[in-house]
């Protein structure tokens, strides 16, 4: 069910992202890992997976040389000392829908890791390529972190960089640096002892509920490869708000567009050609020009707020009288 | 007139949907075609009467005669100007990830026909046939339809008058009934969804709309099927309105295959990828030498970038100049393969942002059984 391996490699041709691709066997900690790509020209990234007492989830990714100090990352995300520890195993599959040893950022583009936080060593800005798993073990990529920003943009994430070795004080005075990194609603695993939902977010309650049948037995046809997650599993949280629905955004959209032609058109030799007509005959190429494209922008944007309507529809639940 | 189907291999060019192959490998003789076909050429007088009904400038496959062939088209046209509104069915047998341009010319133009005439769209996947003929398993043939309703979904058609479905998903109910009465084998369902009863949910009550269907020509003989049988279940007979082949980069030889990835232009395609298959896999009308070419200009009867661009270059002065310039030997091969790998780039960055937008939810909508209040809007 979750995203395979060659899904993710197309996925990043398509959005042009260069990446090399080492195949190699499957390897579980970057020593190994290291045997074989170490002298790729790459830097190796170390990936943990997190999770807090009540059931929020992490994924840091960082070079292997940064030293990454639970007990202080828990303090600077504003949950207390000794708040943070390593995810049990299951929730690797579960959530992440990768294998053991297999922690990546790109796991975070599996609808299922919807709400894990993702740490980013501000480090990786720094090195040419780093290398990291494509959700298989088997295979390592590198690319550079503008490489990975655009995928986790084109996914709806934001990539930030943090800091991962700084230890700023946390007291009264000095509020948790980190804590806008933590994920506003949890994750529950309906076959983990977990706590009883009313401990948890509301609107991650509802949603769970109706989420099962609907949402992902819509996404029955993912392709055979991935063998770990034979039943699915309903997950807490609504899908938020792909990159297109954002009216903000697709404004911006329209205005790039305008005021690149508007640039294009305006210059000195059209000056001295038009005159004082300039105006109406940019006017006149604008409209010519961007009108197909703008339609096109526009279906997309209605398509996709159509979706919303139609997936919330679908997924509403009346009062119980 | 219907002239009665029959297999052309006795005749010098092949074309029915399995097949597509010219005469001694010369170039496809479409009035032929029509001839044989029995359909009717689609001439100027139709092109400005969409023009005058639908108010906006008709579509370019339209101006350069890529759609060029029709039936019944002028029957959908009067009762259009009367009021009587009709539907669009275009389908798709998923059976590769791949599309390439050629896969895509039926779907930009029917995307050009929703909007102009404001009518809803049915778009057939036949995941089954493609699962049965293909050797596919069923959930692979699913896996694939939905892939490609991406890829269809991202040519940009309104949600909110659309409605896509594969076989293994929809067949049942209404749509098996009218399948039974057509009473041919399943493989035949490709008349069923020109019948309005097929669908309750979108046109029930509705038995008299009319449906129209925009196909490559090869697709003739399957319609003509079709057309036979819809009278004597009570319905209109679906119309069509049939484009030429999309010819393959080494030459008008015959249609692209998926199966040769240097005889299209793929949406995958890198920007690096289309100048490279143009610049060694086009087929050029131009001459060996630079003098030769000076002296007697290209050919443009088998050039392949003046094709391509006649397709996909909107200006229509500006394709006049480049195929005078082209055709007296003024303008150079490589500066007209530049122009097409500039317009095919564009093209296919436009179609892969547009796919990117199109989540699985995006394609559950679509594919959703809902009725379409705004259909005819």
């Amino acid at each position: 069910m979750g995203y395979s391996k060659d899904q993710l490699l197309v996925r990043l041709k398509e959005l042009q992202i260069d990446f090399s691709q080492y195949e190699h066997p499957v390897v579980l900690t970057v020593e190994a890992q290291a045997k074989y790509v170490g002298n790729m020209g790459g830097a190796l990234s170390k990936n943990l997976f997190l999770k807090d007492k009540k059931n929020r989830y992490y994924i840091v990714s960082a070079l292997g040389d940064t030293k990454v100090d639970l007990k202080v990352l828990s303090q600077r995300l504003g949950l207390g000392k000794g708040g943070l520890r390593m995810a049990p195993e299951e929730t690797l599959v579960e959530i992440l829908q990768v294998p053991l040893g297999c922690v990546t950022p790109f796991a975070v583009v599996n609808e299922s890791a919807r709400h894990v936080s993702l740490l980013l060593d501000q480090g990786f800005r720094t090195h040419e390529r780093c290398f990291f798993h494509p959700l298989s073990n088997d295979m390592s990529i590198s690319l550079d972190a503008c490489g990975l920003d655009n995928f986790l943009k084109s996914i709806g994430r934001d990539p930030s960089y943090v800091d991962l070795e700084a230890n700023p004080p946390v007291g009264k005075d000095q509020p948790p640096d980190l804590a806008a990194y933590v994920p506003s609603v949890s994750t529950v695993l309906p076959d983990l002892p977990e706590k009883a939902p009313s401990s948890q977010n509301s609107i991650g309650n509802h949603v769970s509920a109706a989420i099962n049948s609907a949402a992902v037995t819509a996404k029955v046809v993912k392709p055979a490869g991935n063998v770990q997650n034979v039943k699915e599993k309903s997950v807490n949280g609504v899908r938020p708000l792909f990159p297109a629905a954002d009216v903000g955004k697709f404004v911006e959209q329209l205005l790039d567009r305008a005021s690149a032609l508007l640039l294009s058109e305006i210059s000195e030799d059209s000056i001295k050609q038009h005159g004082g007509q300039l105006g109406a005959e940019v006017a006149n190429n604008i409209k010519k020009c961007l009108r197909e494209d703008l339609k096109n922008l526009a279906t997309i944007f209605k398509n996709t707020a159509y979706t919303e309507g139609f997936y919330t529809g679908t997924h509403y639940q009346p009062k119980r009288l | 007139m219907e002239k009665k189907e029959g297999y052309l291999q006795e005749e010098e060019q092949v074309v029915n949907p399995w097949e597509v192959s010219a005469k001694d490998g010369g170039k496809i003789d479409y009035d032929k075609l029509i001839d044989k076909f029995g359909c009717q050429r689609l001439d100027q007088s139709f092109v400005d009467r969409v023009q005058r009904l639908t108010s906006r400038p008709p579509h370019v496959f339209l101006r350069r005669g890529v759609f060029f062939a029709h039936r019944d088209l002028n029957e959908i046209l009067d009762a259009y100007e009367r009021g009587d509104k009709f539907y669009l069915y275009t389908g798709r047998g998923p059976s590769s990830e791949a599309l390439h341009l050629g896969h895509l010319i039926p779907f930009m133009f029917t995307k050009y026909l929703q909007d102009a005439f404001k009518v809803p769209l049915v778009i057939q996947l036949t995941d089954d046939e493609k699962c049965m003929w293909k050797n596919l398993s069923v959930e692979e043939s699913q896996r694939l339809a939905r892939e490609n309703a991406k890829d269809i979904i991202a040519c940009g058609f309104d949600i909110s008058k659309t409605f896509i479905f594969s076989d293994f998903d929809y067949v049942g109910g209404a749509f098996y009934k009218n399948m039974v009465k057509v009473a041919k084998c399943v493989t035949y369902n490709k008349a069923v969804p020109s019948f309005p009863s097929s669908f309750p949910h979108l046109f029930s009550g509705k038995d008299d709309l009319r449906c129209l269907i925009p196909c490559a020509i090869d697709q003739d003989p399957y319609f003509r099927m079709t057309r036979d049988v819809a009278p004597r279940i009570g319905y209109h007979k679906p119309a069509l309105i049939e484009s030429l082949f999309f010819p393959a980069l080494q030459g008008e030889t015959g249609k692209m295959s998926a199966s040769d990835p240097n005889s299209a232009i793929y949406v995958t395609d890198s920007a690096k990828d289309i100048k490279n298959k143009v610049n060694k896999h086009a087929f050029t009308g131009g001459q060996e030498s630079i003098e030769k070419h000076r002296q007697y200009g290209a050919n443009l009867e088998v050039d392949i970038p003046i094709k391509y661009l006649n397709f996909f270059l909107e200006d229509d002065a500006e394709l006049e100049h480049i195929k005078k310039e082209y055709g007296a030997g003024r303008m150079l091969t490589g500066e007209v393969k530049k122009r097409l790998i500039e317009v095919l780039t564009e093209l296919v960055e436009r179609h892969r942002r547009a796919r990117a937008a199109v989540t699985d939810e995006m394609v559950d909508a679509f594919m959703a059984v809902r009725p379409l209040p705004n259909m005819f809007d």
